[in-house]
């Protein structure tokens, strides 16, 4: 495989994760409605099922973070135990593999779920619109702070509706032969199917945007040393970071928007610094990428999470999306379970383990479905510009 | 059912969209839009800043003060929503993200045109509309 290390960046001399391994992944079932569930029962089904993946028990757990994370100390007899309350994705994943790098923890278990929550259909799902004074009485919810996102970039750039559609066809497509998708068995769709669908939030047609859903899900990160016994090919974290520029969904979400740096990397590249930060831990370059688990909260987002982090140029996503690129085949295929417009937006967080999930699937070589053939090195993110934030995760298969 | 085919005119909406919360520092603002006026911060230094603030975000000065804008702008990016936010919402409505004249930003909703009229760079006019609670939302009009 690829292997084109930087050389003005060299990896960072003993690697702080070399001890740390993701051992255990697991997503519970995935619906539209979980009928007879609660958001703490499949948050236990999820972290039972990463122990089991990993064939580690419940007392091997001397870490716990994620929603419901007080909870499943209780109700899992963990204690005492180390908790956090962390945010969740990508930064409890990092937060975990500083623990047990650390010293603090050997296993941590991270799990998420929700069931229950989203029953007032007649409204977008509650966690899509945040009360706010200068936000709320708009109309506004995260379509709407999306496509003020991706319109700026049409604006500036050029991008248009059949290349962001080209974004949510493959996406949906690589869902629609996944059996373990929501909407498996939905496709398949062309272009033009996407654009036919209705409009949500101009530019984004409904197939362009995140489903609602309900699940679970978790990962166990473990010190390589500790657990000898474990059931699959152990992933390493090679880097990780988070870029943060305020609260979601409480103001405006300005492409420009920057912090006091005037020459700061505005909003609409949001998540380039992090990566930046994880490439550099890595000892890695975008080249290096063999499969983007990139968040797909709208199909924009992957054109411009393509942009921000420097696998092409500042206005060259949507060209980059056309080509076959980011198909299954494609030098960087994206999303391969069907990611939140297809395989499932499992609540208010798990979808943002989920991308993390499928990048450690597509290390094992596990995949039933768009298994990328001898991947190595896989790029997870969450969150996105409309939202002001956006988590970046290296992982790969060699021990850093 | 609403579609988004052929002509759609964009209005206020009603009164009975669930009115604003207001926060700590927000009174002078909602207190001007009663009034009429669009009012915003501008700092010792200079710095013109919305949503209202206790800190210049550009600068970090403490020192600000509530000015009058003169409620003209031009759109820097909009959308056009068709799946409301709540059901009290009508659609189609058109929240936009507006550069005002005086240095800053704000989100409100355009009215007065056709969804086929939206563009970046559009000039446009604040006008008010009262919603429940006593409250008054700026709305940005075509000019």
């Amino acid at each position: 495989m690829r292997r084109t290390r930087r050389a003005n960046l060299p990896p960072v001399p003993g690697h702080p994760f070399r001890d740390v391994v993701i051992a255990g992944v697991h997503n519970t079932r995935q619906a539209r409605v979980l009928e007879g569930e609660t958001s703490l029962t499949i948050t236990i089904d999820a972290a039972l099922g990463a122990l089991d993946d990993a064939g580690l028990d419940v007392r091997d757990v001397n870490g716990v973070t994620g929603s419901l994370s007080s909870d499943l100390a209780f109700e899992l007899g963990l204690g005492p135990v180390w908790q956090s309350a962390s945010a969740l994705g990508i930064p409890a994943v990092l937060e975990a593999a500083a623990q047990i790098a650390t010293g603090v923890s050997d296993v941590v278990l991270i799990a998420a779920g929700l069931a229950g929550v989203y029953t007032e259909r007649a409204s977008t799902a509650p966690w899509t619109r945040p009360n706010n004074e200068f936000v709320a009485p708009y109309g506004m919810f995260t379509a709407a702070e999306f496509a003020l996102v991706a319109r700026r970039h049409m604006h500036l750039y050029g991008t248009t509706a059949e290349q962001m559609a080209t974004v949510a066809a493959t996406i949906r497509n690589n869902g629609h032969v996944n059996p373990a998708a929501i909407y498996a068995g939905r496709g398949p769709f062309s272009v033009n199917d996407i654009l036919a669908s209705r409009m949500v939030a101009d530019p984004f047609h409904l197939l362009e945007c995140a489903m609602t859903s309900e699940g679970g899900c978790a990962i166990v990160l473990a010190r390589a040393d500790r657990v000898p016994d474990l059931r699959h090919r152990p992933v390493y974290v090679l880097g990780g970071s988070s870029d943060r520029l305020g609260p979601s969904y409480r103001h405006a979400p300005a492409w420009d928007l920057r912090g006091r740096d005037p020459d700061g990397i505005p909003n609409g590249y949001v998540g380039r610094r992090a990566a930046r930060r994880a490439f550099s831990t890595a000892g890695l370059t975008p080249a290096d990428v063999d499969v983007c688990e990139f968040y797909d909260p709208f199909s924009f987002e992957i054109i411009r999470q393509f942009e921000a982090f420097e696998f092409c140029g500042e206005g060259e996503g949507g060209d980059f999306v056309m080509d076959g690129t980011i198909g299954p085949g494609g030098r960087y295929p994206v999303t391969t379970d069907g990611g939140l417009m297809s395989f499932s937006h499992g609540g208010q967080t798990s979808q943002l383990l989920q991308r993390v999930i499928r990048g450690v699937q597509q290390l094992r070589g596990t995949c039933e479905t768009m298994q990328v053939a001898g991947a190595e090195v896989a790029m997870c993110t969450g969150g996105g510009s409309g939202a002001l934030f956006n988590d970046v995760l290296l992982l790969g298969v060699e021990r850093p | 059912m609403t579609t988004e085919a052929g002509r759609h005119e964009l209005v206020p909406q009603p009164a009975t969209i669930p009115p604003p919360v207001p926060s700590a520092h927000s009174a002078p603002y909602w207190e001007g839009t009663r009034l009429g006026e669009l009012r915003y911060q501008r700092c010792a230094n200079g710095h013109a800043e919305f949503d209202p603030t206790v800190i210049c975000r550009t600068c970090g000065s403490r020192d600000l003060r509530w000015e009058c804008s003169a409620g003209l702008g031009t759109v820097y990016s909009w959308t056009v929503v068709w799946r409301p936010q709540q059901p009290a919402f009508v659609v189609p409505y058109a929240p936009a993200i507006i550069d005002m004249d005086e240095g800053y930003q704000i989100l409100a909703s355009i009215v007065g045109c056709d969804v086929a009229d939206l563009a970046v760079g559009m000039r446009v006019a604040v006008e008010f509309h009262p919603v429940a609670g006593g409250f008054v939302l700026p709305y940005f009009r075509p000019v």
